[in-house]
């Protein structure tokens, strides 16, 4: 029981990240690698506030702000500077590397017995199995009505549009390097956001916590997709929390299994390595079924 | 209305694929004016309407819409005064939205995109009588993403979105050569009562002679990045097809060479 409680807590917190994940990914169509170092971002700010005796949330909202700050720094190298998408996203990564390390002071920050948004509820009298799974799932519920609204904006259907045609939305008189500024912003405040409550969830930030934040994020985004589906705008949000949730399942039925913690990277990659070719794989197979076929007749 | 003076463009300047797109190009069209655009491959027809648009910037000369100079605006910003409908028709709608949403979007051409609501209820009605001008049962399927339209319904539905806001200029690029004969036919006719309902001033280009005679109020002709005929009124009504052949090759010393060209 407390195998699936866990699993469905960590689930919903990084469903935070793959959100984030899904609006640059598959919303402005942007395969943004700055991810990787703007969840170690949100969590090494949050970290060093609280551990410096911070409240809780305000460190929470303040990692939020410089996830934010990392994405308008990402798309103003890729809009600005014309730097590739992908160039962008490392050129962040590696640059926020250096950055965790001097927010943090060294390598990571305990917190111990610091006062977190998981101990602030419990010291109101909240059981404390209540709080660790409610503090994701009102979160994750809040974030996924905002997007799910703003995605229908105005605003937002201008950035949708952005990720699906540029040239037609450009015609349209929409400044698109504009919404992609907006788009990566929003998609690494989210990242963050997911980097703080994960902190405060484990009770400390590592520099390293962020490796293979873009991958898990890919892998629960298509594992959502291929599981509930891509419908409505809001079906597709509660899919990619499913999907993360489903993920972070996976890994701990693998980790039970007897695999080592070290080897879950090679596994999330091949995860997504089959997801991302199963359609090419799919094509391969028909084409091949039809030229037996032809063969026979 | 706009006047374009002493534009020129050179692509890939001081390389070996250096290439004149326009030379000098002077051009006046006047308010309600449509002027349908002929010429061979590479005379600078698209390049004319996109330094127009603002895709890519002039090297020298000036283009002003209603008196004002426009060229210090980027093509976002003149998108909200001139609509535009492209060759290929996945290129003017948005695929992975409805029909409502592409229209939406279309409908604040030009203006603040703020934090409310994109579709509204009221607008919905607007958008199914303008759709059932089109006669191609669009009214009915707001809520179909416009990837499953054929392309002719996606090119008379980027049409729709150029003009459902009016703009002062409009930009034709061929619109209807990637369509069957018939379907093209009728995106033509559509442009047509759209274009002369709404009084909007209309630059077309297109590879169909016949067309180019047919419609509008007057034909240019372009040859090596210049306007090398100009005809309107009387003595466009009279000149036929063969004539314009013929006025092409002492224009410019050659055949008409455009490998897709349509002469009926």
């Amino acid at each position: 029981m407390s195998f699936l409680t866990g699993t469905l807590e960590q689930g919903l917190i990084y469903g935070i990240m793959a959100l984030g994940v899904y609006l640059s990914f598959r919303v402005l169509d942007y395969a943004d690698l700055s991810v990787d170092g703007s969840l170690p971002l949100g969590a090494a700010i949050c970290a060093i506030l609280i551990y410096n005796g911070s409240n809780p949330w305000l460190a929470t909202l303040l990692a939020i702000i410089g996830g934010a700050i990392a994405g308008v720094f990402t798309g103003f190298l890729h809009t600005r500077l014309k730097i590739t998408p992908l160039l962008s996203g490392i050129l962040t990564m590696t640059a926020l590397y250096s950055v965790n390390l001097r927010v943090m002071g060294g390598n990571n920050v305990p917190l111990l017995r610091a006062e977190t948004v998981f101990t602030v509820l419990q010291d109101i009298g909240l059981p404390e199995k209540v709080v660790s799974l409610g503090v994701p799932l009102v979160v994750v519920t809040v974030l996924v009505i905002i997007l799910n609204y703003f995605l229908q904006t105005e605003l937002g259907m201008a950035v949708r549009a952005t990720g699906d045609n540029e040239q037609m939305i450009k015609a349209q008189g929409v400044d698109t390097n504009y919404t992609k500024l907006l788009g990566l912003s929003i998609s690494n405040a989210l990242v963050a956001f997911s980097g703080a409550l994960v902190a405060q969830y484990q009770t400390f930030a590592d520099v390293s916590m962020g490796i293979g934040t873009i991958i898990a994020g890919l892998a629960s985004v298509i594992i959502g997709e291929v599981l509930i589906g891509t419908g409505s705008i809001l079906r597709r949000l509660l899919a990619v929390v499913a999907g993360s949730v489903m993920y972070r399942l996976v890994i701990a039925l693998v980790l039970t299994m007897g695999l080592k913690p070290t080897d879950l990277k090679l596994m999330t990659a091949f995860i997504v390595i089959i997801a991302l070719a199963s359609p090419s794989i799919k094509k391969k197979l028909r084409v091949g079924l039809k030229e037996g076929k032809y063969a026979q007749s | 209305m706009l006047k374009v003076k002493e534009v020129k463009k050179t692509f890939n300047p001081g390389t070996i694929n250096e290439k004149l797109a326009l030379n000098n190009v002077n051009l006046n069209i006047n308010a309600g004016e449509w002027v349908t655009v002929i010429g061979s491959n590479g005379a600078g027809k698209s390049t004319l309407l996109n330094v127009i648009a603002g895709v890519f910037p002039v090297d020298y000369g000036s283009i002003y819409i209603d008196g004002q100079s426009i060229l210090h605006q980027p093509e976002h910003k003149r998108a909200s005064y001139i609509g535009r409908v492209f060759q290929d028709p996945l290129m003017g709608t948005a695929a992975s939205m409805t029909v409502i949403e592409n229209l939406s979007l279309a409908l604040k051409r030009g203006e603040k995109r703020k934090l409310i609501p994109g579709i509204s209820r009221k607008d919905r009605h607007f958008f199914q009588e303008k759709l059932s001008q089109l006669g191609l049962g669009l009214e009915d399927r707001l809520s179909v993403k416009v990837g499953l339209l054929s392309g002719g319904q996606r090119q008379a539905l980027t049409l729709l979105m150029a003009t459902l806001k009016k703009p002062k200029l409009l930009l034709l690029d061929e619109h209807t050569a990637a369509l069957d004969p018939k379907t093209g036919q009728r995106v033509v006719e559509l442009t047509k009562e759209i274009i002369e309902k709404e009084k909007i001033t209309t630059l077309m280009i297109t590879h169909n002679l016949e067309q180019a005679l047919k419609y509008g109020t007057r034909t240019i002709m372009m040859d090596e990045g210049q306007i090398v005929l100009d005809i309107k009124g009387q003595h466009r009504n009279n000149t036929s097809i063969q004539d314009l052949l013929a006025l092409f090759e002492k224009a410019s010393g050659k055949a008409l060479n455009n490998d897709r060209v349509l002469l009926a």
